[in-house]
This record gives structure tokens, sequence and C-alpha cells, in this order.
């Protein structure tokens, strides 16, 4: 899933400080799953945002509601009837493709991001989440002991481990274990030394990747 | 053990006549000053074969290694140029590595590179586009194949002469897996490795023999780090704050055992009886003696190790 | 400041506070009547908007009574609970309030005089600190 978290309560203040009337509206897709943007997050942050203009005595009306997904024009399309009383502000707590798609569908309306979209991962156990995954369109996990060193090694290195490994952590801190370390140990245990971490991986092609441009997919036996 | 020499490395031609090679390292100002490259370059002329010069170490931002590299040679003492994968991209590497063959660098050394986070710009983003196994593979490919990646032919002539050098870390658990990493280099054409910083002989010999077993130090000069420790306190950090290197409790009880004003020279003891064996292990084909911010130390320490060029008659 | 009766809801839990309330009142012992309290099953069902729901309607304080620590009848909803209740102490930082409007209390069913003490004592903590600032312009 994609994982986000909230921004700072004084970022969010500060995108409606002027703002009288505001919509704060949730996602049941990622960030439901990921306890940033569904229902209940919509909830605490509008009430928080109204117990903060309460207690500054200003006049503010919050609004909750929560869609399907924010990533796809039919849910989208649900949130007119509700544009139309005409908020001052809509604060989107999905990842970032949600603000955006409101935005394009309502040109008019002052959209903002209530969360910071933070990587593709899942939840270690429930409160803790970790990056797996980069996006980098040639997944290639397999020949890594099913890890995938673009998004779990610092370095993104195809033939680690660095220097900076030691004691299985990471040079860039002891909470995060070196990936490279893991996949060589299990391929030592597994004795695929030899034949799975002895070759060494060519150059990555990074064009599949964000590096060749923003992406797009189609499929033809889909589109109308 | 006389080898072929495939390059106008003058560290080449000596690791080739199976003499005991000597590299030194020199850490590039944080600033412009051409003056201090030639101040640390004084006290390493004539006492090393060759020496490191470092790129952007610890992410903080420094003189360019090419710069300070030709600023070395120009005073007559061999560069062996560093390049790490954090900071370029494929073009830009492959242009800086045309352009450090075409200004008369003979050694290029590269390395991952320490993350961005450690530096005084953790603000960067970082590249990587390639590693160090597959950059030696890139100057080993426009060396020897006269190709750039992208398929281009050098013409003939026109191709970087580069002796290629690498880092290989003994150190690690499990420990078999830093062999085969060093293995990886030395198929991707590595001519060189050097390690860090050895305190730990056991630990050392035992990653070399499975290195020298394996058939490696046949196909790449394997040289061994050496630090020198200048007190019990640097002994103590060392084991206990720096990553990946081990110090036994023995070396630990010697520096203990003198006192403070003589402690230099105990490490400087410890380090020579170190480099003797060195000599005398087999695979090993010299030191690389790294003694960063403390350079005036190194023509003592190669004088009293019997090393490098000025001990050779 | 001294006619300020504050308005506090206590979220308390069946198997311990809950009980130890009802002793209380069969012990004909006496608590502020400012304290209104929450029948929850355990509090573990304890939800963070609860208390800021709570607060947007007028509350001046807030505290979860739950079982003694190691003695959660769901094994681990009064740990829980705790969590969450820090977690509010944050945001009413943030929110620019005293972080002592909500507290978390542990107590057992037998402790009627306990549940007694801590009713007066959380609602003298909300005297001292005075109306809750979220409703100062609340619609009387």
């Amino acid at each position: 899933m994609i994982v986000a978290q909230r921004k700072p309560f004084e970022e969010l203040k500060s995108f409606i400080a002027d703002k009288k009337k505001v919509l704060v509206v949730g996602c049941r897709g990622c960030v439901t799953v990921c306890n940033a943007g569904g229902t209940k997050e919509v909830g605490i942050l509008a009430s928080e945002l109204r117990l903060d203009g309460q207690a500054a005595g200003r006049e503010l009306t919050v609004d909750e509601y929560t869609l399907e997904r924010q990533c796809d024009p039919e849910y989208i399309e649900e949130l007119l009837e509700l544009v139309e009383k005409k908020y001052d502000a809509i604060l989107s707590m999905a990842c970032s493709v949600g603000p955006q798609f409101i935005t394009t569908r309502y040109k008019d309306e002052n959209v903002y991001p209530a969360l910071n979209t933070c990587f593709m991962g899942g939840a270690q156990q429930h409160g803790i989440w970790v990056e797996r995954c980069q996006g980098c369109g040639n997944c290639v996990i397999h020949l890594f002991g099913g890890m995938c060193p673009i998004s779990r090694c610092a370095k993104s290195l195809q033939n680690g481990p660095c220097g900076g490994s030691s004691d299985g952590v990471c040079e860039i801190s002891k909470e995060v274990d070196c990936v490279w370390h893991l996949i060589a140990t299990k391929m030592m245990e597994t004795g695929k030394a030899e034949t799975e971490f002895g070759p060494a991986q060519p150059i990555k092609d990074w064009s599949t990747s964000r590096d060749g441009g923003p992406r797009k997919i189609v499929r033809e036996e889909l589109v109308k | 053990m006389s080898r072929e020499v495939r390059t106008k490395s003058n560290l080449e031609k000596v690791l080739a006549s199976g003499q005991f090679a000597v590299t030194g390292e020199l850490g590039p100002p944080p600033n412009a000053s051409r003056e201090e490259v030639v101040e640390k370059a004084k006290h390493l002329k004539g006492n090393v074969d060759s020496v490191n010069i470092t790129d952007n170490q610890t992410a903080v931002v420094r003189m360019s290694s090419l710069a300070a590299a030709l600023i070395l040679q120009e005073q007559g003492t061999e560069a062996n140029m560093q390049m790490v994968c954090r900071d370029r991209n494929r073009i830009a590497m492959q242009s800086d590595i045309l352009g450090a063959a075409a200004l008369g660098i003979n050694n290029l050394l590269v390395l991952s590179g320490d993350h961005q986070k450690f530096g005084d710009h953790a603000q960067a983003k970082n590249v990587f586009d390639m590693d160090s196994v597959n950059l030696i593979r890139t100057i080993k490919m426009m060396r020897d194949e006269r190709r750039l990646l992208s398929g281009r032919e050098l013409p003939e002539g026109s191709e970087p002469r580069l002796f290629i050098g690498g880092a290989y870390n003994p150190f690690a658990d499990p420990e078999d897996y830093r062999v085969l990493r060093a293995a990886k280099k030395v198929e991707a054409g590595v001519d060189f490795l050097q390690s860090q910083c050895i305190y730990d002989m056991p630990r050392f010999k035992k990653f070399i023999a499975r290195a020298v077993d394996m058939g490696l130090t046949e196909k790449a000069y394997f040289m061994a780090g050496i630090t020198p420790l200048k007190s019990l306190g640097m002994a103590k950090y060392m084991k206990n704050s720096v990553p990946g290197i081990s110090v036994p409790d023995e070396l630990i009880e010697r520096m203990k055992g003198v006192p403070k004003e003589k402690q230099v020279d105990e490490g400087i003891k410890i380090a020579c009886e170190q480099i003797e064996e060195m000599k005398n292990t087999k695979g090993v084909a010299g030191v690389h003696l790294m003694l960063i911010e403390w350079e005036h130390m190194v023509p003592r320490l190669v004088q009293e190790a019997k090393l490098g060029p000025s001990q050779r008659k | 400041m001294s006619d300020f009766e504050p308005r506090i809801i206590a979220f308390c839990c069946q198997y311990c506070a809950y009980s130890a309330a009802d002793m209380a009142g069969s012990m004909r012992l006496q608590y502020p009547t400012n304290v209104e309290i929450v029948l929850m099953p355990c509090t573990g069902r304890f939800d963070m908007l609860y208390a800021l729901k709570a607060f947007e309607g007028g509350a001046d304080g807030v505290y979860v009574a739950g079982c003694l620590e190691g003695t959660c009848h769901f094994l681990e909803g009064n740990l829980r609970a705790k969590k969450r209740v820090n977690c509010l102490r944050d945001e009413l930082k943030i929110l620019g309030t005293e972080e002592d409007r909500i507290r978390m209390y542990n107590l057992s069913a037998s402790q009627g005089p306990r549940f007694v003490e801590i009713a007066k004592e959380f609602t003298e903590v909300i005297r001292e600190l005075g109306p809750s600032p979220f409703k100062k312009n609340l619609a009387a």
C-alpha cells in the first residue's frame, strides 16, 4: 500500500488560517489501512481543527466526508454535491494522488494535501510501517532472495553490501537493517552463495523508473 | 612474481615487479587552497608509491578529487584518484573518467561512498546510478574494450589507460560473503584493492588465506590498510564506535600498559610489527597507510617499518 | 474563577472504575457532581475521537479510568488506552492547551474510596486550570 502520514498540525492550520468553511475528505484506500486518512483520521483532524477554531474564537465550520477512493474519477464525482456548498478549502487526506484528482475535477476549489505521502510498504506490525518498493518499473527481487535492494538499501546497491554495513545494520542508522546483509546471509544459508550471490548484477536500467519521466500505463482492452 | 604492466601507473609498476608497495592517503581541503594540498603532499613525497585522494569523504564538500590529485602530481607524487558512486550518474562518471585520464591520472579507485546523511549536506539527493562493482566494470570496458556504456567506440589510443582500484572489507559476519564480494570486484576487473584499517591480524589472515585459496590474489593486488593508533582513547574509539573495525583486546591492553606520552611511540611500534607481518603474509601485495590529518608521521612510519621508495635504496 | 464548576467526562471500565463507583455509592461516599461517567466495556474501547468530541461538546477535562496494569479483563485494553491518552496529551499541547486536561487512572473494582479520591483530585486539577479554552466561544 501507499503509506502516508498526517502533516504537522501547524502546517494544516496555516492552510486554513483565513478560511471559514472547510471540508476534510478522507479515502478508504491505502491511507485507511495505514491509519493516516480514513474516516477515523478525518474525524480526528476535523475535531482538532474545530477545537482550535473554538479556542481562537473564530468562525469555522469543518465538514467531513470519506470517499471510497480518491484515485478514480468516479469517486471524485461523488463530491459534486458537497463542493456545491462552496467550501473555502478542501483538505484531502488521501495520498497526493487524491488532492491532485480533486483539483483537476473541481478547478475552482482550494485543495490542500493533509498528508505527506511517504512510501510504498507494509505493516511490520500494527503501528509500524516499512518501505518495501520504490516502483522502479522492473521488479527483480527474485534475484535478491526475495528482497528489494532498490528500496531497502540506502544506496540502492545492486551489488552490496557496502563497507558501511556492520553487525547487520546499515551505516545510516542502527535502526535500519542492512538488506544486503539479509540477502547475503539468506543466500549463504540456503546454499546459493556461489550461484546467486556470486555473480555480479549488471548496471540497472533506470529508464522504467521515475528517471524515464512521468509514467503511464495504457491497457487497450480496458480502455473504452 | 612479476606480472604484465598495462598502464603508465607507477603503483602498478611497483606491484607488478613484486615489490611490497605502499600507498598513502590525502584528504583535499574543504576550500580552494592549493597550498594546503601542497603542504600535505610534502610529507608523502618520496615516502609512498602513490597517494589516494579522497572524493568528498564522509559526504563533506571538499576540493574535487581530480583537482587535488593534479596538484599532488605536480608535486611529483602519483595520485590514486578516488571516485564515489554517490554523487554522479553514469554520464558524469564516464565523462570524469575520460577527463582524468586525459589530465594524466593513472590510478582510479572507486567506492560506493559514505551516505550523505553523515555529511554537511544531509538534504542532498543521492545518485547511486551504479554501484562500485559496476563502476569497476565500466572503467575496464572503457580501457580494455575501448567502449563507453552506450556502446560507442573509443578510437585506438584515446581510451583511458587507468589502473583500477577498489576497496574490500575483511571484517563482517558471516565472514564468507566479504570474500565473495571482493571476488565480485576481482571478477569485474579491479586491478588492486585496499582495505580499511586492520588491527585484528588473526581475522585478517583468515580472510586473506581464503582469498589466496580462491585465486583472487593472483588476479588483483590486495593491499592491507594500516592506521597507527595514536592513543588508548583512539584504540577504544576504533573498537567501539567505528562500524566494521575490529580491535583485539590485546592491543587495548598493550596501549593501556604504556604511559600517555609514550602511546604514540607504542602505536607506531604496533603498526611496524603489523607491517612486518603483512610483508610475510602470502597474498598481501602492500600496505595502504591511512594517516588522515597526521601526514607528517608518514616519513617516520615508513622509515621505521622499512617501507616505500626511500627504503628500497 | 471561584464560581467555575468544571464539566468532566470520565470514561470508566465496567470491570473496575465503574464498579468502584457503584461501591462508593453503596458506601455512601460523596464525589463531585462535576464528573459525568460514561460506561465502557473496557478502556480498550476508548477512542481518541471520544475525548475530542467531549471537548468539542464543552467538557473542561476528560479522564479514562481502567483496571490496574496487568489486570485488564481483556489483557491489555488499559495499556492501549494509556497510549491513546498519552497521544491525546501531546495533541492537546499542539492545540495550545494543558496536557493535564486529559489523564489516565488505574484502579480496581474494590477501590470505592480510591474512585472518590480520583474524582476529587481530577476535579481540583481542572478547577485549577480553569475553563476549557475550546468552549469560551461555544454557544451557550
